[in-house]
């Protein structure tokens, strides 16, 4: 069991308050990891430390062994580190297919050719066939993202995510605003991922946390409350007391 | 040395009261105003029409050039501004280039193309010596007056209702109207005043960096270093900067007259690159 | 369609680029005694072109592009001046020379804000403009370089007073750098540029850096901005501080805008339309030209730049 990425004693500090407090996670190859815990305990801002896009204050990330704390963030994709966003991230003004070929043709390392269209290096076109009938976008594929509906658009961030090929996936509330109906498909598709692709999950819905994951961990105020199997965790009283205190878990 | 220091603070002092209309309403409507220097032409040639056609006395004409362009402001804001607001920043230059070229080429076909020479009163002709500082009488006349300026208005910021509402609504507009704070009327409020004091700057300035219709186009660039260098955020940023760029050309073009304005430009640059909010300013991501 | 064709579908000639390289060819031959009118569009589209590479694909608002033009002219005419009279080595030496301005400007605009980032090219127009005023004794200073001879064309074409080898000339180097511009835009490099500016986070979130791609097409854009303006220098035989004054960024960002960003031919449609107002209100009142410039741009403004290029939504609600 190898680790494919690690935080030892991650802290964030905003001023006086301490998003992040000495957060070590381990997630090992492979892994159906979640990450779970009342609004505001920091997840995101977890995650955005995970990919660089907040500096850490103190503490160091490691992906595959190898120190990436000071990497920045578009470096970070290129090892193999890719996250969904909770608020989708899209190009408003570009269509599926553009938006997906861009990311491929990035992820082959060809997105900086000047002299041929845009999609003409090899598997390109293939890669994104292959994603857009996955993810059911191959209808809206020459539309622009900025008319789709909320769902194509979810769909979208995910198949984005995906044509990173990435090694170490992490979903931050990969069906939030999605219907109860498509969330299923969402996650049949996340399931379906290869098994040595290590995925951290945020998520607030329970079922589909405890149908996913093999682990969980806790946050709560910035710091790991708990962690364990993902029955362990379930069956918690401290973990179900932090929930409960909080009122219906609504959220998405 | 000294009095070029002084010099410098007087020239500084100036800058600062031209540019804090446009500090203000950048930090505030964040819109991107290049026609600023066009009420300060006008609060120029309010002094130099009035004291020269009209033989009003040079200190009568201080607050007539005040009110004249504040009121003109205002109105603008009102007509012209306004649905500018949520338009990109490309579209808010353009626009204020504009204004700005119609400015400058209705003032060159009313009054002409000369340089206007105004005659300060007798009593503030001439210079003294105080410890080996020359001390030109107009010069500390301007600093007095800027200082009390500056004075009243950190005050108006700080200590009335009004300065809180704008601190506000710099801070966070929707908030502030969320919180019941009439943001437009805190916009007209302010860009008024702003253009005012730009007027007023201008009516002091006439005498130290002469007048013509050229005036908003030379002088753009002085005010967008002010604003750039020193942030919009706070009143003492634009203060500061104002100072050190006043400062720095004065000496600049003492002892290196043949680079001029080169230095003051080169300066902003590396501050801009090394901190790209400014000097003083907050690190905004707009 | 499929992923293939739709993807190849995207740099696909259309028709009406057949129909003005047509037209531009036959502008050639029947130029007449509009070449020089019709040389100085060619070389403004260019300069426009330029800029929609900066601000219609990349997103970076400009205050000082015409530091780049001026930078351009005045290099190719001390080329011609104090080395060779050749126009074509002349042009290849400004564009070097204004694309390594180029990539050391760039150093300055990959960070801050948009008001930023017009400080910081406006202070650099400025600060080349001040050069060149105290440069006398290399610029000429407020007096101009005069005195640029060229010589002909490829060996055998003269410059003449008529224009037609000028206009000839700027043309060919329009279409070129056109050609070169719309293979760029329809590249992996050119829609990276357009994401960037769509959505930084997303663009870094794929793995595309975005300082290396932000200098490489100021570097071109600033490269593509000498060309032009070393033509102006060469088909005019002239160089002043009027190539690095403010109103020719103000002009050029306006035909840009005027002309529509991010397409790509922005830049010449904004150019014919400007140049043509620009003659026929010259003609009317030759003083006060920058007058209705002003008021133009500020009616254009606050209707709205992109209801000016669909004139159906000039009436009614707006879109």
């Amino acid at each position: 069991m190898t680790i494919a990425l690690e935080t030892r004693g991650l802290v964030k500090r905003f001023g006086g308050i301490a998003a992040t407090q000495d957060v070590s996670l381990t997630i090992e190859t492979g892994a159906r990891h979640a990450l779970i815990g009342p609004n505001g305990a920091g997840k995101t801002t977890l995650i955005n430390l995970l990919t660089g896009v907040l500096a850490p204050s103190a503490g160091t990330i490691l992906l595959d062994g190898q120190d990436i704390t000071r990497l920045a963030p578009h470096q970070r994709v290129k090892r193999g580190l890719v996250r969904t966003f909770q608020i989708n991230q899209l190009w408003s003004e570009l269509t599926p297919l553009q938006s997906l070929a861009l990311a491929v043709t990035a992820e082959r390392g060809a997105a900086s050719r000047w002299w041929q269209p845009l999609g003409r290096a090899d598997g390109v076109a293939e890669a994104c066939e292959t994603l857009l009938k996955q993810f059911r976008l191959d209808d809206v594929m020459d539309r622009k993202v900025a008319v789709l509906p909320y769902g194509k658009r979810r769909l979208l961030e995910i198949a984005t995510a995906l044509a990173c090929r990435p090694r170490v996936l992490l979903l931050d509330e990969p069906v939030a605003g999605v219907p109860e109906g498509e969330r299923q498909e969402i996650f049949d598709t996340i399931n379906a991922l290869p098994a040595d692709v290590s995925i951290l999950l945020i998520e607030h819905d329970m079922d589909l946390v405890f149908n996913f994951a093999r682990r969980v961990s806790v946050l709560v105020n910035g710091a790991l409350f708990a962690e364990g199997d993902v029955q362990a965790i379930a069956n918690d009283p401290r973990v179900k007391a932090v929930y409960l205190g909080q009122g219906e878990v609504a959220h998405g | 040395m000294l009095t070029l220091l002084f010099d410098g603070i007087a020239y500084g002092m100036l800058l600062f009261v031209l540019a804090v209309g446009l500090a203000v309403t950048l930090g505030l409507m964040n819109f991107v105003n290049l026609a600023h220097g066009a009420f300060a032409m006008a609060g120029g040639y309010v002094t130099v029409l009035l004291m020269n056609r009209f033989g009003v006395p040079f200190l009568a004409t201080l607050p007539a050039a005040f009110i004249l362009t504040a009121l003109a402001g205002a109105l603008l804001e009102r007509t012209l501004y306004r649905p500018m607001y949520a338009k990109p920043h490309l579209d808010q230059v353009l626009f204020s280039i504009g204004l700005v070229f119609m400015a400058v080429t209705a003032v060159d076909w009313g009054i002409g193309s000369q340089q206007q020479m105004i005659q300060v009163p007798p009593w503030l002709q001439g210079r003294f010596d105080f410890a080996a500082v020359g001390i030109g009488k107009y010069r500390l006349f301007i600093i007095v007056l800027c200082a009390l300026l500056t004075i009243a208005l950190q005050a108006v910021l700080t200590r009335t209702r009004f300065g809180s509402r704008l601190r506000a609504a710099v801070d966070d507009p929707r908030v502030a109207q969320g919180l019941g704070i009439n943001t437009s009327q805190v916009f007209l409020l302010t860009f008024a005043v702003g253009s005012g004091l730009a007027g007023l700057g201008g009516a002091l300035g006439a005498e130290v960096f002469g007048l013509d219709p050229s005036f908003p186009l030379k002088f753009m660039i002085y005010f967008l270093i002010v604003v750039s260098v020193g942030g919009t955020t706070t009143i003492t940023g634009p203060l500061l900067a104002a100072l050190l760029l006043g400062i720095a050309d004065v000496f600049g073009k003492y002892y290196v007259p043949k680079l001029g304005a080169f230095i003051v430009y080169t300066l902003m640059i590396v501050i801009l690159t090394l901190r790209p909010q400014g000097l003083f300013g907050r690190s905004a991501s707009r | 369609m499929s992923v293939r064709d739709s993807l190849s579908a995207a740099s696909a000639w259309r028709w009406w680029e057949f129909a003005l390289g047509l037209v531009a060819l036959g502008s050639c031959v029947f130029a007449g005694e509009h070449a020089l009118l019709l040389n100085e569009i060619a070389i403004l589209g260019l300069f426009a072109m330029s800029l929609d590479l900066v601000l219609g694909y990349a997103g970076i608002v400009s205050l000082g592009h015409a530091a780049f033009f001026g930078f351009g002219a005045y290099v190719a005419a001390l080329f011609a001046k104090h080395v060779m009279p050749d126009p074509l080595v002349g042009l290849a030496v400004a564009i070097a020379a204004s694309a390594l301005l180029g990539a050391l400007g760039s150093l300055l605009i990959l960070r801050g804000s948009d008001l930023t980032r017009l400080m910081v090219t406006l202070g650099v127009a400025s600060v080349l403009y001040e050069l060149a005023n105290k440069l006398d004794w290399l610029t000429g200073g407020t007096d101009g370089l005069q005195g640029v001879v060229m010589g002909p064309l490829l060996g055998r074409f003269e410059f003449d007073l008529y224009g037609r080898t000028a206009y000839a000339y700027s043309l060919a180097v329009l279409v070129l750098a056109l050609l070169l511009a719309r293979r760029v835009v329809h590249s992996p490099f050119g829609v990276s540029l357009k994401a960037l500016r769509d959505n930084r986070l997303r663009a870094t979130s794929v793995g595309l850096s975005v300082p290396a791609r932000l200098a490489a097409v100021y570097t071109l854009a600033a490269g593509l901005a000498g060309a032009a303006g070393a033509l102006l220098a060469q088909t005019s035989g002239f160089a002043s501080l009027d190539v690095l004054d403010f109103h020719r960024s103000a002009d050029v960002l306006l035909v840009l805008v005027i002309g529509g960003t991010g397409y790509l031919y922005g830049g010449l449609f904004g150019a014919i339309a400007f140049k043509l107002l620009h003659d026929l209100v010259s003609a009317w009142t030759p003083q006060y030209w920058l007058f209705w410039l002003g008021l133009f741009l500020v009616v254009l403004m606050l209707v709205g730049r992109d209801r000016f290029i669909r004139p159906w939504t000039w009436w009614g609600r707006k879109p």
